[in-house]
């Protein structure tokens, strides 16, 4: 078993510690193993505290020696996006103005990982603070996609999704403001999982576009993902966005909720722009379904045109308030030829932020000047409100919604770097969903000729999580693609 | 050509709260440099805000007392600018959707004198919003050094209409805002301590002209007498300059106390673009009828209402208003008094004397003392019941204030009991009569002054336990049977 314990799932694992078959440290050992022999070509990791991971997997051991079990990821390792603040731990958002930044504290999502007895397992590659959608952007490395090392990983959490691809992690947590979970999902062939804004708590989650982000699961079956996201969703004092809901038991839910459904295809989502491979594969699972019973409707979005557009306004217009922190004062990198306390600012931000940041930042501090803002932000929001109804007046008439989640496969290292409007087109399917707030998944449903994977993505109702991870079991039950793993030898 | 100066006034209030606005940290003065911090007030990287629903009680109870409507819903937003005092570069403020909308505040100008209460008038107020107060920059040699322990200390902002038209008339305005903020818990006010902090924004017009002139921005306002001698600067210089043929352009200028003089800080040009926006971070706040309820029945009565109902019902002179008044602590000690034994005019008169003297000359505050109302009360009630003269009263007050023991207890133990035994009297005026046969001659002649010596001899031989109202009846009585 030793030689697959990498690509073992959680669920898995966790009968495997719960069975006595494999400690939690023999876990941890495995997978330090596995990033030795992978991570050169990967690179998905910025670092990695082993030693607090074996640490804590040893208590989780001592734990179940004792008869306690925390709950089912007890002992179980998962890949943190260097995004997210562990106490003790660095939090760079891949920049070199967070280069040397260690976290006081810890996020919500972490503090409640923890409490589940799972094992924060690393930092993990990002675009630099999360903007981009290739991992390009980090300050510090790129990463491969594992299924072809030519191409990049998607992003902007890229790390999170290579890890799991390439049997680092069997989960990861990653953070989705446009696209950002289900995208790089998507191109590594795994599970990616945006929940409704507000599912999950923010707090510890660096802001990138406050109003957007949201924390989700990354894993390589739909089982996982559920249990991933059991452990860190729920109402949170500390994030005034945070909603306050029942939570159910996802995982119960999986094979409880049986449909059929009624799914609403957009023809918005189809057609000129999308890869034929693609629209294939995706055109594909949607006959499965309707072989499996369900009844599918066309739907209209018809504002998704705008999504895009709005998109960038809103993002860029809270990144450029809330990236304003890094200054050179306190916790960021200071530049060393400051002459005085303004020239403290342009420095230390000319030399800390990469091309990518400064390009929003630019454009979000445009969209909110005065004379600007009637005519960028205000008429962004109201335009984010149609895109908003358009989900929810087609939710009404269907359980879920089924659509590609990103135009085409994996494209090439250094492809579109040059070209950030084209770069910008790969959330056009995405960033709807985090404009109208609803949660989405992406799930692999196929693989283009040249062997890499394509996603489905299922949008649905707000705080209709479990929904949509049934909808996606149901799929994932009846294919193989999540067994598939790349060759990485 | 006779000038006119409009004056409208931007005062920053610290609220009173335990923790700060919009995290558990403690809020405080006077603490080791970034002791009163956690990630939040730091604006580490992930950290959100939440609501201190605390400051936002505190504002509508300003409000209310200000006579200001308070909005259904209101919003946060941020004010987008660089400094290196503010910890997210960003202030969470309110732009559009204020919490406090309208309202007035009652002035009273300086009287011809001391004792004469001068002319009364409202301001009008424009908005009172709530946001987090910034940290503070220390200079040392080459250094500047940061002390975040008041960044977000919950503020308030309340903007005057530009009602003014003196220096004078500012000073009053925010002596009447102190008294309303620290009467009503809101908070203490203490300008050395940064907890009000006051702008101006001055200009001057041809008397009788409606429009207005360009406005200048004065900062730096940080004391109450600062205030005045700062607008009054501006506007001397305003008009001035007009005089002299120039203009007044739009800038803000610093006021340097000690130089008594202000520079020019930034001209219109250099402003700042705030970029605000709705912070998307905090959810609007909805106030409804309940809450506002609850508060409404928090709120202490305002000062010039009380002054008044001091008028009305207890016929008080202004002198002794004025003192008691601005004082709500001396004012509740003064009517829990009155609530005891009903003679309001001479409660008052002891506290305007001789409580607020002792006080003084100890150095403590009311809260200090161990003179409760009561003990006032109960002198007052012995001196009306005849059972102590004035002067023992002060006496036994003197004792009182010293030990915290009750004014019967005083008077039984040291015998200052007043004596009304009309036998035991009788007897030692008669021996006074007969030892001062010339003031008895006198009084016989028609000297009705006499009849005084003689009742101070009795005093004297009473220790000045005899009731005076008694011994002069006596002495009357007597000297009239040797007629």
């Amino acid at each position: 078993m030793a030689e697959t314990l990498h690509y073992r799932t959680a669920t898995e694992l966790g009968r495997d510690l719960e069975s006595g078959a494999v400690s939690s440290e023999e876990i941890v050992r495995a997978l330090i193993e596995r990033t030795r022999a992978v991570e050169d070509t990967v690179g998905a990791f910025l670092s990695c505290d082993e030693d607090d991971a074996l640490a804590r997997a040893r208590e989780s051991d001592e734990r179940r020696a004792r008869g306690e079990r925390r709950g089912p990821l007890d002992g179980i390792p998962v890949g943190i996006k260097d995004i997210l603040a562990v106490e003790g731990q660095p939090l760079t958002c891949a920049s070199r103005m967070l280069a040397n930044f260690v976290s006081p504290y810890d996020a919500t999502a972490i503090r409640k990982l923890k409490a589940t007895g799972a094992v924060p397992w690393g930092r993990l590659n990002m675009d630099e603070f999360a903007m981009g959608s290739s991992t390009e952007n980090s300050s510090v490395k790129i990463t491969a996609n594992p299924w072809n090392p030519e191409c990049i990983p998607g992003g902007s959490s890229g790390g999170s999704a290579a890890c799991v691809a390439a049997g680092e992690a069997p989960l990861s947590l990653g953070s989705d403001t446009g696209g950002s979970i289900r995208q790089p999902a998507a191109l590594c062939g795994v599970v990616g999982m945006k929940p409704t804004y507000g599912l999950v708590s923010r707090y510890g989650l660096v802001a990138f576009a406050s109003s957007l982000d949201q924390i989700g699961p990354f894993a390589r079956t739909v089982e996982d993902a559920a249990l991933l996201l059991q452990a860190v969703a729920g109402h949170d004092d500390r994030d005034s966005t945070s909603f306050k809901t029942e939570i159910p038991d996802y995982r119960r839910e999986l094979s409880q909720r049986r449909g059929p459904w009624k799914l609403g295809i957009p023809k918005e989502y189809f057609g000129e722009g999308v890869d034929p491979e693609v629209e294939k594969a995706v055109r594909a699972a949607i006959e499965f379904y309707r072989s499996e019973g369900c009844e599918i409707v066309d739907v209209s979005l018809p504002h998704t045109e705008y999504a895009i557009g709005v998109y960038y306004i809103i993002a860029t217009a809270e990144a450029s308030s809330n990236l304003a922190r890094y200054d050179g004062v306190r916790y960021t990198h200071r530049s060393k030829e400051a002459a005085d306390a303004i020239d403290l600012y342009f420095k230390s931000r000319a030399e800390g932020f990469g091309p990518e940041v400064k390009r929003r930042i630019i454009l979000g501090t445009y969209v909110l000047s005065s004379g600007y803002y009637d005519a960028y932000y205000l008429k962004a929001q109201k335009a984010r409100t149609l895109i908003r109804k358009d989900f929810l007046d087609a939710c009404r008439k269907v359980d879920a919604i089924l659509t590609p989640t990103t135009p085409a496969p994996a494209f090439r290292k250094g492809e579109k770097a040059d070209d950030p409007l084209r770069m910008y087109l790969n959330d056009i399917f995405t960033s709807s969903g985090n404009l109208a707030g609803i949660p989405g998944i992406s799930i692999p449903c196929g693989f283009s000729e040249s062997g890499l994977p394509i996603g489905l993505q299922i949008l649905g109702r707000p705080f209709e999580e479990a929904e949509l991870l049934a909808i996606a079991h149901r799929f994932e039950q009846a294919h193989d693609y999540h067994t598939r793993h790349p060759d990485l030898t | 050509m006779e000038y006119e100066a409009v004056i409208g006034l931007e005062v920053h209030v610290q609220i009173k709260t335990e923790s700060k606005m919009f995290t558990r940290a403690p809020a405080g003065y006077g603490h080791e440099p970034n002791t009163l911090t956690d990630p939040v007030v730091l604006g580490m990287p992930g950290t959100l805000p939440v609501m201190n629903k605390r400051a936002i009680d505190q504002i509508i109870k300003a409000g209310l007392m200000l006579g200001c409507d308070i909005a259904p819903v209101c919003k946060w937003d941020r004010k987008n600018y660089f400094y290196p005092d503010s910890p997210k570069n960003y202030q969470i403020s309110q732009y559009d959707r204020p919490i406090c909308i309208g309202g007035q505040l009652e002035i009273e100008l300086p009287g011809p004198s001391r004792n004469v209460m001068g002319e009364h008038k409202f301001i009008h107020l424009t908005r009172i919003h709530l946001e987090e107060d910034v940290g503070k920059l220390n200079h040392v040699e080459n250094d500047s050094l940061v002390d975040y322990n008041r960044a977000g200390t919950p503020l308030m902002e309340i903007v005057s209409e530009p009602d003014m038209h003196s220096g004078e008339e500012a000073y009053a305005y925010l002596t009447a805002l102190r008294q309303i903020m620290v009467q009503g818990g809101i908070s203490d006010c203490d300008m050395e301590k940064g907890q009000l902090r006051c702008d101006a924004n001055i200009s001057v017009r041809p008397k009788g002209v409606d429009t207005l002139g360009v406005k200048v921005e004065l900062k730096n306002l940080n004391s109450i007498s600062g205030v005045r001698n700062g607008i009054d600067y501006e506007i001397k210089r305003q008009i001035k300059t007009i005089q002299s043929g120039g203009q007044v352009v739009q800038e803000t200028r610093r006021w340097d106390a000690e130089a008594g003089a202000a520079t020019l800080m930034r001209t219109k040009e250099m402003a700042h673009d705030y970029r605000y926006f709705p912070d998307p971070d905090l959810m609007p706040v909805r106030v409804d009828q309940d809450w506002l309820q609850n508060l409404r029945a928090t709120l202490p009565e305002l000062p010039f209402e009380r002054q008044r109902r001091y008028f009305d019902s207890f016929d008080l002179p202004y002198t002794v208003t004025s003192v008691l008044v601005p004082d709500r602590r001396l004012a509740e000690f003064f009517e829990e008094a009155v609530d005891e034994c009903g003679e309001p005019k001479a409660v008052a008169n002891w506290i305007a004397n001789d409580l607020l003297r002792e006080l003084s000359a100890g150095g403590i505050g009311i809260e200090d003392s161990k003179l409760r109302p009561a003990h006032i009360a109960g002198l007052v009630k012995l001196v009306k019941d005849g059972a102590i003269s004035n002067n023992i009263a002060k006496e036994v007050f003197i004792a009182m204030f010293e030990s915290g023991r009750r004014p019967e207890e005083i008077v039984e133990e040291k015998g200052l009991k007043q004596s009304s035994d009309t036998g035991e009297l009788a007897g030692i005026c008669n021996e006074v009569i007969g030892a001062n046969p010339k003031s008895v001659e006198d009084y016989k002649a028609g000297k009705q002054n006499a009849i005084n010596f003689l009742k101070g001899q009795v005093m004297k031989a009473t220790k000045g336990k005899a009731n005076p109202h008694i011994v002069d009846q006596i002495l009357r009585e007597e000297l009239d049977k040797l007629a």
